[in-house]
């Protein structure tokens, strides 16, 4: 068990679908003590039951809009984890009203929202959980996806702000090195969860994949846990700044 | 499926999922309205469906906002299912 005596904390849950949760099962049957976030009282239900599932009673409470929401949190987590090795960022958000639009109508507000909330809570969260690295390095990893990089009808405002992120994590990388705290991002392909059935389209994205992608089907939600456990782990310490895609290698066609 | 079956999965899913007595689960009640649920819990819904009922493909977008009753939901599933 290559997380055994690892421990760190997961934020981004919302249900049992969500890949922050097939992150935290494959970390889990690794050996590893996890800690979780929720972002409110409408998610709290999910999530404490994952943590129960997993053999965890830490819950914290935490909206990343809030600096002192994340500040508290790795306050009071320090009280149970003295020192972490892995912190998991899955978290993202845009308005449904301007991934309906098209993006050139994009309002002000619903930009500064979609990369405050997807893109800045990455490096809020990643210079709070730095210190607590101290013991021999850690690892930061965060979701992103392929439309930061190529246009996917309905993505929009999100491409825009996990193209951020992706960068975001490169300078993260180039800050932290010398700490051994590594920052990674896992490009996953399409996964039918919460967040993304609020992407227009999102039902027919899924339906492309498995006629384009070079393995001819959608990746499993359990296949990014395994991959995030993967970048979180002993196995990836010579990794970092990357986005690794784990997509069925849709990335690589052109037409 | 009948659609008595249909029915019984139907009010299971929704009683465990928005926490309501199954008395309150009739044909004519709104999710939002009588029911209690607001839009995560419309789209859970509906992801539960699909996976409950191994739909197989899922329910797109233009058909799940109409699904906005239990009745409705009922039907849809019934002419997806229904024998």
């Amino acid at each position: 068990m290559i997380m055994q005596g690892k421990q760190g904390l997961i934020c981004g849950v919302a249900n049992k679908r969500s890949i922050a949760h097939a992150i935290a099962k494959s970390l889990h049957r690794e050996g590893a003590e996890l800690a979780f976030t929720y972002q409110g009282d409408a998610v709290k239900k999910n999530v404490q039951e994952i943590a129960d599932d997993l053999g965890s009673d830490l819950l914290f409470k935490c909206d990343v809009t809030k600096d002192d929401d994340i500040k508290k949190l790795f306050h009071d987590l320090k009280h149970y984890m003295h020192h972490i090795d892995f912190v998991v960022h899955s978290v993202a958000f845009a308005d449904k009203e301007d991934l309906k639009k098209d993006f050139h109508r994009t309002s002000r507000h619903g930009f500064t929202l979609a990369h405050d909330i997807s893109a800045y809570s990455l490096i809020a969260i990643a210079n709070e959980a730095y210190p607590l690295m101290h013991l021999h390095g850690g690892a930061i990893l965060t979701l992103s996806y392929y439309g930061a990089e190529k246009v996917i009808p309905g993505y929009n405002v999100m491409g825009v702000a996990k193209a951020s992120l992706e960068a975001s994590v490169r300078y993260l990388a180039a800050d932290l090195g010398h700490r051994q705290v590594r920052v990674n991002a896992i490009s996953a392909g399409p996964v039918n969860t919460l967040a993304a059935r609020g992407i227009s389209g999102f039902t027919k994205i899924l339906d492309i994949i498995p006629e384009k992608a070079p393995l001819r089907r959608n990746v499993e939600v359990d296949e990014v846990g395994d991959a995030g456990l993967f970048l979180c782990s002993p196995w990836a310490t010579g990794i970092t700044g990357e986005t690794l895609y784990v997509d069925c290698g849709y990335h690589v066609i052109g037409m | 499926m009948t659609k008595e079956e249909i029915t019984k999965k139907v009010t299971e899913i929704i009683v465990k999922k928005l926490g309501v007595t199954e008395g309150e689960v009739t044909p004519a009640a709104s999710y939002v309205e009588d029911l209690g649920a607001d839009s995560l819990d419309q789209v859970e819904l509906v992801m539960e469906f699909e996976d409950s009922f191994s739909l197989g493909e899922k329910i797109p977008e233009e058909e799940a906002a109409k699904l906005t009753t239990v009745g409705s939901t009922i039907e849809y599933l019934v002419s997806k299912l229904g024998k």
